[in-house]
């Protein structure tokens, strides 16, 4: 259970780098594209959690997490099409 | 450390791996359909790893039980069919919104099917024109 700590570092830079991106993308896709990225990261962070704290409860909150993801990112596509 | 342990530690990290060079590739492409392209797939593959990894990893040890795999399976099947279907969306609007592609780009084929069918309709709509 030591090498889950470096996973952790690793995704936790991943979700920075994309943080980059949120901020400095020139386009509002760029933005939103980055956005998805990050929360389906986000995601396998939760899970990779759950298995740090030894919750299996912890794993729900991921599922949740990504169908609501799914629903705000179709909502922004909508909005940005003209169709909502 | 046993064997189902080891074996999950290793899809553990070939999924981090992929998730770190979705984000590199979110970084270094020009335009942003490219961006879209690169970090999905790589995105959709890492998160398969990590979730199936947790799962198997969270058998080997002492407080694991068949349900952690069961649910880990559930998130990553929804990620899989889910994650396609935003970026499309996305990607769409995108397009639809009017955002050029990069210079460097060669072919666009949404364009050559749009015209396409803009062609179609208007030959039919000339031919209706002639009959009466």
């Amino acid at each position: 259970m030591i090498g889950i700590n470096v996973y952790l570092a690793l995704i936790a830079i991943a979700t920075l780098l994309s943080m980059y991106r949120v901020f400095r993308g020139p386009t509002t896709v760029d933005r939103l594209v980055a956005v998805d990225i990050m929360t389906t990261i986000t995601t396998g962070l939760m899970v990779l959690f759950a298995l740090y704290y030894k919750r299996i409860i912890f794993l729900d909150v991921a599922l949740v997490y990504a169908m609501l993801a799914f629903g705000g990112v179709i909502a922004f596509a909508r909005y940005m099409e003209g169709g909502l | 450390m046993n064997v189902l342990a080891a074996i999950g530690e290793v899809l553990v990290l070939i999924g981090t791996f992929f998730y770190f060079l979705s984000t590199l590739g979110l970084i270094r492409m020009p335009d942003a359909y490219n961006r879209m392209q690169t970090s999905t797939k790589s995105a959709t593959l890492g998160s398969l790893g990590v979730m199936v990894g947790v799962g198997i990893w969270a058998l080997g040890t002492d407080f694991g039980s068949v349900a952690w795999l069961v649910k880990t399976i559930a998130i990553a099947t929804f990620l899989l069919l889910t994650n396609p279907i935003s970026a499309h969306t996305l990607i769409r609007a995108a397009y639809k919104s009017g955002i050029p592609l990069w210079e460097g780009s060669v072919v666009d084929k949404y364009r050559e099917h749009l015209e396409a069918k803009e062609k179609v309709s208007g030959e039919a709509l000339a031919e209706e024109g002639g009959e009466e």
